[in-house]
């Protein structure tokens, strides 16, 4: 054993790297490669620091589902309801704020009531009941959905003033502009939804970091037998993995529907999809246990910019996003099932 | 002592039953009418059944087709395949691609009919292949591998008649989903009638039955006794594989034409339900293939009943779905043990005198 | 409640489907007192542990602590620890993906926030002191299962516990690691923890501890002194056998005599599989019984897996009565007319939700072929046959085979690879947590299995079924064939010297 310490060489150093960490340099490495690659091939759009701005503001319904389903993801198990709740939690905001002239705040409360009784029930089914948590949440997305459409039918437009006022904040970020082709400059700006991003990734990344609870999502998912036998309480803490997920889901419809400024059952159709995916190119392991926040918000990142290369590459037609996310999912859950098999081996 | 198999084996077919039972008794109290079968002439002259019995047994026997896989995969990895909806969509497309040639609106077939099958099965059975060996061969977990094709699937389905809507003049074609001239019977009752007995033939004079039962319950100890796991999940998923583009014959054949994003759509709840009804565990291991078969059609019976009180199709995922949970709840080991708990409470001092 | 007593346990019963794991016991343990909790496999000692440590539910019986005026309420790990009892096991139970510290701390304490900084620094101490080569920061998986095994020593001793278990943890220790272990386990006593400590060894016990309590077949047979209970007589109590002296035993052991009949039937050279064992060399001849021995994890399963093609084979070559034979599944194994029969019963062996008379048929059904099904006849007919042959206690061939009591699951697994009607059957572990009864039945059966010309290989923790049923003995240390004996060779003593290496 003394010699082993003594020839720490590279691949020694990479043996010891935490599996976390190993994962997460993978995902920002892709995704950096990724970024220069879009801009190198399809010139200077991504140069443009709004065109980066722009995917944000496109994604941080997705980047806060990410987030969710990455904790429950770090305990070893899986919510697929997330875009079926955030479908539902946009319908519901969309009909009390059109439809019945409700305001802004209570709406937003629907949106969290909504995804904590998703958490809540799916959170019970698979801690206390130890039901398998795929065909709980599989469940859950089909009434989500349907509830989705029986709540309306028909996809409209929000009119409310105090909602659209909202929607249309634009936060501007200081510093950064460029100038447009009439030569006036243009501030770059972000919406309000991608601020509550930000906070929520910071926020869970240090929970997650150096909390008591954040590292028992660890141990549960890295062992639960053994995480038992240290004193965790594994059930609360998977109940609680599924609570924050809906709680986050709900947030996430939110902001979803701040963004779009419609109901449709349509909405955040495969979002689920994305949002694993996201995790899983940010490194998370779907066996539990290894995850990273902040690698999460480079998988969104990796994902979306792909999806925007695919687009501006002239392949607009639909299709093209739905087989490019699998392919990468594919190909990152076959990378890590084979990193983690070689890691186990050689020790 | 074959007391005792017979009443093991009533227990698990016990649990469509009783849901039939129930809904046709619910059907009856609220409206007779429901079982009216009624001799009707269809548009090409041709004298055909119909009556909501008819379209459950039209539309059950897809979904029993695709039971029949299902229950395999379930049994041999203990996980389901989420991406039979879009696996239809692709064997689907496939067939019409074959049969349109280059044009979408051909006025002959491009190639005969079992042709444009056959290439359908093997392309479907790629799919099964290609979820199978995710599964077995990268320890991914059932239902993530098959998110893949889950959302690519009707994407690449898409990609395979370039987005476009390819529609079959030719009748003859209709045949497979509608009604052999001269016989009043749809013809999906048929073709599930050739894949029950196939199956039949397959469990009694092969072991798959058997091996796939050892695999699903203990991987480890059936690797131990000579066989290769891996091989029996890659097989139980490319067998589904097959089932699929069965399906998928029927439904095109039903439209003559194909939608991408709405062809067999939310049916891989539906057959996975008609596992889970059919008494079996979700978790893998044992299974009834005549459950899961039976299960199929209370689940159709169930879609036709919602259907026929004007529900929407696409709120009727939120019904199911409370179905699933309450599967699910009531056959949980935790549940039933403390409902066992609690009976053994109701009676315990006849087990002391015992 | 006694006066200077930490713990009680009185009149614990727990039972599982099949067996009476634990009837009537009672335990005491006193302030500053290292008890040892004897007994043979399957005694009831991991139960008991697991019922104090709230793991498993008893079925009925008080547990009281000091400072606490009612029986304690143990529902959880947690509660335990919370009580003061902290554990250790046999089996590593920390994270792996997890860093040291946070191994050591995690799920201790009240409050959201840890501060990891100070945890880091104090578990780095706490490493030192204790001399164990980890880092705090160090991931737990990047350790070896030794300096594992310490990691959880210490986070067990750092809480201040006031009951301490140590459930074998000394199996996958080496000597020196062995001695730090005792040097705190007295430190901890001179401070007032009571100990629980169980362990195979019995030099460890007669080394570190005060008393003993001994557990027979889930029943308590008695606390005593140590200085009461001399060495020969630990082991009868642990029998159950009225014996005054160890010769008594020895005489008994000499059943049986392996016949040398000339060529080997199997024949391993310089093999090696992926699971982590050096190349070993190893022969069977026909109609002779033999066995590897050697401490937990010392590499005797690996053997045997790498001859039936378990593990994958990386190097060296098997020969079958002199020609080579090549084996990289277990199925050409069993093609050769080997049967194993694993270690890890539940694990590795039986099917459970699947009938006593699937699981009978199974090998000789995958050896038949896929398409070539047993009918319901011939299944039902060896089913039947071999149920009544090993006098298998089931309610009908139907029933699923996880009803059964461990001892009957065995001799199912046992039927299954005897309806192969192998060459060479490997037994690993056969007689681990089942009932004394059942233990008997099997040596006699591999005896006579052996008379009738069939070659087995018998691996057992317990020497002294080993030495009543082998001729020769292979010794492991280290994942390593260190040694090989026969004849007169083959006492307890000469195997525990070859295991330590030693010629004491």
């Amino acid at each position: 054993m003394a010699k082993m310490n003594k020839t720490a060489t590279g691949k020694n150093r990479l043996k010891n790297m935490s599996d976390t960490n190993l994962l997460l340099m993978i995902t920002v490495i892709v995704f950096f490669l990724m970024y220069i690659g879009a801009i190198v091939f399809q010139g200077g759009g991504f140069l443009k620091p709004q065109t980066f701005f722009n995917i944000l503001n496109a994604n941080a319904a997705l980047l806060i589902a990410s987030c969710g389903m990455s904790l429950v993801m770090i305990t070893g198990s899986i919510d697929i309801s997330v875009g079926g709740v955030a479908a539902l939690v946009s319908m519901c905001c969309a009909v009390y704020l059109d439809k019945m002239g409700g305001n802004v705040f209570v709406s937003l409360l629907i949106a969290v009531g909504i995804g904590l009784a998703f958490g809540l029930v799916q959170g019970y089914l698979v801690a206390y009941l130890d039901i398998q948590p795929f065909i709980v949440s599989l469940a859950g997305m089909f009434f989500a959905r349907g509830m989705t459409t029986i709540v309306h039918t028909n996809p409209f437009n929000v009119e409310n003033e105090a909602f659209v006022a909202l929607k249309d904040t634009r936060v501007i970020v200081p510093g950064i502009g460029t100038v447009n082709r009439v030569g006036k400059y243009v501030d770059a700006y972000v919406e309000i939804g991608v601020i509550v991003a930000v906070v929520l990734v910071i926020a869970l990344f240090f929970a997650l970091r150096y909390t008591k609870l954040g590292r028992s999502f660890y141990a549960v998912g890295g062992n639960g037998q053994s995480a038992l036998m240290l004193g965790i309480n594994v059930k609360k803490t998977r109940f609680i993995a599924h609570l924050l997920c809906g709680l986050l889901a709900g947030i996430g419809g939110y902001v979803y529907f701040l963004h779009v400024g419609s109901g449709a059952p349509s909405h955040a159709t495969g979002m689920e999809m994305n949002a694993i995916a996201s995790s899983i190119i940010g490194g998370t392991l779907l066996t539990g246990g290894v995850g990273n926040i902040i690698g999460t918000f480079f998988g969104v990142m990796s994902l979306s910019t792909i999806q925007n290369i695919v687009s501006s590459a002239g392949l607009d037609q639909a299709w093209w996003t739905g087989i490019t996310v699998a392919a990468m999912l594919c190909l990152f859950l076959v990378i890590q099932s084979v990193i983690m098999a070689r890691k186990s081996k050689s020790n | 002592m074959k007391n005792i198999t017979n009443k093991m084996r009533g227990k698990q077919i016990f649990i469509p039953i009783v849901a039939l039972v129930l809904l046709a008794l619910f059907n009856l109290i609220v409206d007779p009418s429901f079982y009216k079968v009624t001799m009707d002439v269809n548009s090409a002259g041709n004298p055909v059944l119909s009556g909501y019995l008819i379209t459950i047994l039209d539309y059950g026997s897809e979904l029993a087709i695709l039971a029949i896989g299902m229950t395999l995969v379930t049994a041999a990895s203990g996980g389901q395949d989420i991406s039979v909806g879009a696996t239809v969509a692709i064997a689907g497309s496939v067939i019409l691609r074959v049969l349109c040639g280059t044009n979408s609106r051909p006025e002959t077939l491009q190639a005969p009919v079992i042709v444009a099958f056959l290439v359908a099965c093997l392309a479907a059975m790629a799919c099964g292949a290609f979820n199978g060996l995710l599964v077995a061969k990268f320890n991914i977990q059932p239902m993530i591998a098959t998110l893949i094709l889950f959302t690519a699937g009707r994407s690449i389905a898409a990609w395979i008649n370039n987005n476009e809507l390819p529609v079959i003049s030719e009748e003859s074609f209709g045949v497979y989903g509608g009604f052999i001239p001269g016989i009043p019977i749809p013809t999906p009752v048929f073709i599930m009638l050739i894949c029950v007995l196939v199956t039949g033939l397959a469990l009694k004079y092969t072991n798959l039955g058997l091996y796939t039962q050892a695999v699903g319950i203990n991987a480890s100890s059936s690797r131990l006794n000579g066989l290769n796991p891996a091989f029996i999940k890659f097989l139980a998923f490319v067998i589904l594989g097959l089932c699929v583009a069965v399906v998928g014959l029927i439904k095109v054949s039903r439209l003559s034409s194909i939608n991408y994003s709405v062809i067999a759509k939310d049916i891989e709840m539906d057959a996975i339900l008609a596992v889970a009804l059919g008494g079996n565990a979700l978790s893998g291991g044992k299974f009834n293939m005549a459950a899961s078969i039976l299960g199929a059609y209370v689940i159709q019976f169930l879609t036709t009943t919602l259907y026929k009180f004007n529900v929407d199709s696409a709120a009727l995922s939120a019904y199911k779905a409370v179905v699933v949970i309450a599967l699910v709840v009531s056959s949980a080991p935790v549940v039933r043990k403390k409902f066992a708990g609690l009976a053994k409470k109701l009676k315990p001092q006849a087990k002391e005198v015992a | 409640m006694k006066e200077k007593s930490v713990l009680e346990m009185r009149n614990i019963h727990k039972s599982f489907p099949g067996v009476r794991a634990l009837q009537a016991v009672d335990f005491t343990l006193c302030e500053g007192e290292i008890h040892a909790l004897m007994g043979e496999n399957g005694a009831g000692k991991s139960t008991l542990i697991k019922v104090l440590t709230g793991v498993y539910e008893k079925d009925e019986g008080e547990i009281y602590l000091k400072g606490l005026d009612k029986a304690a309420v143990i529902r959880s790990p947690q509660d335990a620890q919370n009580l003061g009892i902290s554990t250790v096991y046999q089996e590593i139970t920390l994270c792996p993906n997890l860093s040291v510290a946070e191994n050591m701390y995690i799920g201790r304490g009240k409050g959201v926030c840890a501060n990891w900084k100070k945890m880091n620094e104090d578990a780095d101490k706490i490493l030192k002191s204790l001399d164990i080569p980890a880092k705090a920061t160090q991931q737990l998986s990047s350790c070896s299962i030794a300096i594992q095994q310490m990691v959880a020593i210490a986070r067990a001793v750092d809480m201040d516990c006031k009951v301490l278990i140590l459930d074998e943890p000394t199996s996958s220790l080496d000597e020196q690691e062995v001695e730090k272990l005792f040097v705190l386990m007295r430190d901890l006593k001179a401070k007032g923890v009571g100990i629980i400590f169980v362990t195979h060894f019995l030099d460890q016990v007669y080394e570190v501890c005060d008393k003993i309590t001994v557990l027979r077949d889930g029943k308590l047979v008695g606390e005593y002194e140590i200085k009461d209970l001399p060495r020969v007589k630990l082991v009868a109590t642990m029998l159950g056998k009225e014996l005054d002296d160890m010769s008594d035993i020895k005489g008994e052991q000499k059943v049986y005599e392996g016949k040398d009949s000339g060529e080997s039937l199997f024949e391993a050279e310089g093999l090696q599989s992926n699971a982590g064992i050096k190349p070993f060399d190893f022969y069977i001849k026909k109609g002779e019984v033999n066995g590897f021995t050697g401490l937990l994890g010392s590499g005797r399963s690996e053997c045997v897996r790498a001859i039936f093609g378990a593990d994958r084979v990386i190097h060296g070559k098997l020969k079958k009565n002199g020609k080579e034979v090549k084996i990289s599944k277990p199925l050409d194994a069993m093609k050769q007319g080997i049967a194993y029969l694993p270690e890890d019963r539940k694990l590795d062996g039986i099917v459970g939700d699947m009938s006593v008379r699937d699981n009978i048929i199974l090998a000789a059904q995958v050896l038949r072929g896929f398409f070539r099904p047993f009918s319901k006849a011939e299944k039902n007919k060896f089913a039947e046959e071999y149920i009544k042959l090993l006098e298998i206690k089931t309610a009908s061939a139907d029933t699923p085979i996880k009803a059964l009591s461990g001892g009957n699951q065995q001799k199912v697994i046992l039927a299954r690879w005897l309806l192969t009607h192998p060459e060479y059957l490997i037994l690993d572990e056969p007689t681990r947590g089942i009932d004394v009864g059942t233990k008997v039945e099997i040596q006699k059966l591999v005896l006579k299995l052996a008379s009738e010309g069939m070659s087995v290989t018998f691996i057992s923790s317990e020497t002294d079924e080993m030495l009543r049923t082998c001729s020769r003995l292979v010794v492991m240390r280290d994942r390593k064939v260190v040694g090989e004996l026969t004849g007169d060779e083959l006492t307890q003593s000469g195997i525990m010297a070859t295991i330590a290496g030693g010629d004491n």
